[in-house]
């Protein structure tokens, strides 16, 4: 059997279940791994060993007393530090949560431990999951695995860089505006962003409610399929959860590719895709066309908008979700304060990043009377006009391709003294979060010994058919079986 | 277009609850300058005729208007910074 830590999801399930190999080993060797690696990586903020044990061997005892095997049986997974767990750490990276401990667990981690998973612990992000870099977290940066000097992209880093390395074999993170989709692309592993409300989004703190979604990491699309069938699906805890049945998505991926219509936005690629990012783009549209795909170029004319939009519409969902950081029901609280407005002021300026910071402002801005109409308003217009030209796209194709990010993954500092370059990291990305629609992102090479991604955007609520392209896509390429060479 | 001063950054701070350094009112007024010029291309839009869209749910659903147990008061009250008497406690307001 192949090391404990290179094992999928799909092969720990089927060791644990078969009892060749008990949970509690599978945890102990990560638990070991992360001790030893993760100090030069960084990926997680929280570690929860024993209660990590606790669950593996809460699973090891269900098999050995003749139980069913669960779906994630065993399966050591990372979990991005925005999803509350009852009486464990949240900061979303921020000092504003230090001390936190909720009261409650989000149901997306409540499902994946129902099914048999144990968490390992909680990973880094950027502040409040704004950032494309996590060199927001006011913790520490963390480290791409494939070259120690370069971030592993944002918000969601520290799961992505967790299981491209090997420190965790599934991880959960978040997608507002690419923030599953961006850092799996930089760090070489596959990403999903389920259509928006197909996940519950009860016990993960909220950014930009009408674009937040929850997501899993893995490395290949088989392990992602696995995930999504767990958590995906309708909760009475959280309203904009949709009633929409859930697939079996491993069965669903079975399908293969043959006669699907790959629609390309060339008009929307023409300018700033770096050479190395394009060319490994064109070789996975070649390698689709060889497992029976064709490709058709489709015109998406307002895209190009997406990211003004988005940085509209985003910041100010986020300056009302954040209005509730005010240091009086849980965190942290500034002390030596004259009275309740300046305990708010205080405790907001001491507790909350520059990027937070900078984004409440925009948000506060866009909807401050005088600019409501000409900036917020018209940028949920603008919205309506993107989310349109997906649908027209779809009458001729049923997946969208595009390359995940415009480069491989930037040198720390690199665009942290300017924001819009920042904000221009998530080029394509943004838009399948203006339209609710579902994205995977997959790796298709590397460039400068840096891993490239693409991504495919389904029809809303077609995550089946990405997983389809994405399975059919891994059947014929080699690009995920890749490691980072620091930590093969 | 919007001109963002220093003036405007203070008004806006104060709406948003924030205690601005000088120097953070300085660039911020520089930095949302230069974000919203780049935010103005949406402006030569068409959008006369389009509905906005606010979300992208598939369909509201509402549950039904039953009272249930909500998160124990004890418990909530735990993670707060200072607390008593079943209250969150705040300094003076006045």
């Amino acid at each position: 059997m192949a090391e404990l830590h290179r094992l999928d999801a799909t092969a720990v399930v089927e060791a644990v279940a078969s009892r060749k190999v008990s949970a509690e080993d599978v945890t102990v060797a990560h638990l070991d791994r992360i001790a030893a690696l993760d100090p030069s990586l960084r990926a997680y903020l929280h570690l929860l060993p024993e209660r990590a044990l606790e669950q593996a061997r809460q699973v090891d005892a269900a098999l050995a007393a003749g139980g069913p095997a669960p779906p994630l049986a065993g399966v050591p997974v990372a979990v991005k530090d925005i999803f509350d767990i009852e009486g464990v750490p949240t900061t979303c990276a921020s000092r504003v949560l230090e001390g936190y401990r909720p009261p409650f667990t989000a149901t997306a981690v409540e499902r994946l431990e129902a099914a048999g998973a144990v968490v390992l612990g909680k990973t880094n992000m950027d502040e409040f999951a704004m950032g494309s870099s996590t060199e927001n977290s006011a913790y520490h940066p963390t480290r791409n695995p494939w070259d120690l000097s370069r971030v592993p992209g944002g918000s969601s880093g520290g799961s992505a860089a967790a299981v491209s390395a090997g420190l965790a074999c599934l991880a959960l993170g978040t997608d507002t505006g690419g923030s599953v989709r961006q850092p799996a692309a930089l760090c070489g592993v596959v990403g999903l962003k389920p259509t928006y409300g197909r996940v519950s989004r009860y016990g993960v703190v909220a950014f930009a409610s009408s674009l937040d979604q929850v997501g899993p990491f893995a490395r290949n699309v088989e392990d992602v399929a696995l995930v999504a069938s767990v958590i995906a699906g309708r909760d009475p805890l959280d309203a904009t959860s949709a009633a929409v049945p859930v697939p079996d998505f491993r069965e669903a991926m079975r399908g293969g590719a043959l006669g699907l219509r790959v629609g390309v936005p060339w008009g929307f690629l023409a300018e700033g895709v770096e050479q190395g990012v394009m060319a490994a783009f064109r070789q996975a549209l070649s390698d689709l066309e060889a497992v029976g795909a064709r490709t058709v170029e489709v015109a998406l004319p307002h895209v190009p908008h997406a990211i003004a939009t988005y940085y509209i519409v985003a910041t100010a969902e986020a300056s009302s979700n954040l209005a509730r950081y005010d240091g009086v029901r849980y965190g942290f609280r500034a002390e030596g304060v004259r009275d309740l407005r300046s305990l708010y002021g205080e405790t907001r300026d001491r507790g909350l990043g520059r990027e937070v910071k900078r984004r409440i402002m925009l948000g506060t801005f866009v909807l401050s009377t005088g600019y409501y109409d000409a900036y917020y308003l018209r940028a949920q217009k603008v919205r309506t006009l993107i989310r349109r030209d997906f649908e027209a796209a779809f009458e001729a194709c049923d997946v969208v391709a595009m390359p995940t990010t415009p480069t491989p993954a930037f040198r720390f500092g690199e665009k942290t003294a300017d924001p819009l370059q920042m904000y221009l990291a998530d080029v394509f990305t943004v838009p399948a979060n203006l339209a609710g629609l579902p994205g995977l992102s997959l790796p298709c090479g590397l460039a400068g010994g840096l891993p490239v991604g693409f991504q495919l955007l389904g029809r809303p609520f077609d995550e089946a058919t990405l997983l389809r392209a994405g399975h059919a896509y891994q059947q014929a390429t080699d690009h995920h079986r890749r490691t980072p060479p620091p930590f093969s | 277009m919007a001109k963002v001063t220093v003036q405007t950054v203070e008004h806006v701070a104060r709406l948003a609850h924030l205690s601005l350094t000088a120097e953070e009112k300085e660039s911020f007024a520089r930095e949302l300058q230069e974000i919203l010029s780049y935010a103005e291309t949406i402006q030569a839009l068409d959008t006369a005729a389009v509905e906005p869209m606010s979300h992208a749910a598939a369909g509201e659903v509402l549950r039904e208007d039953e009272p249930r147990p909500s998160l124990d008061r004890e418990r909530v009250l735990a993670a707060a910074p200072d607390a008593a008497d079943g209250l969150f406690r705040v300094p003076r307001v006045l």
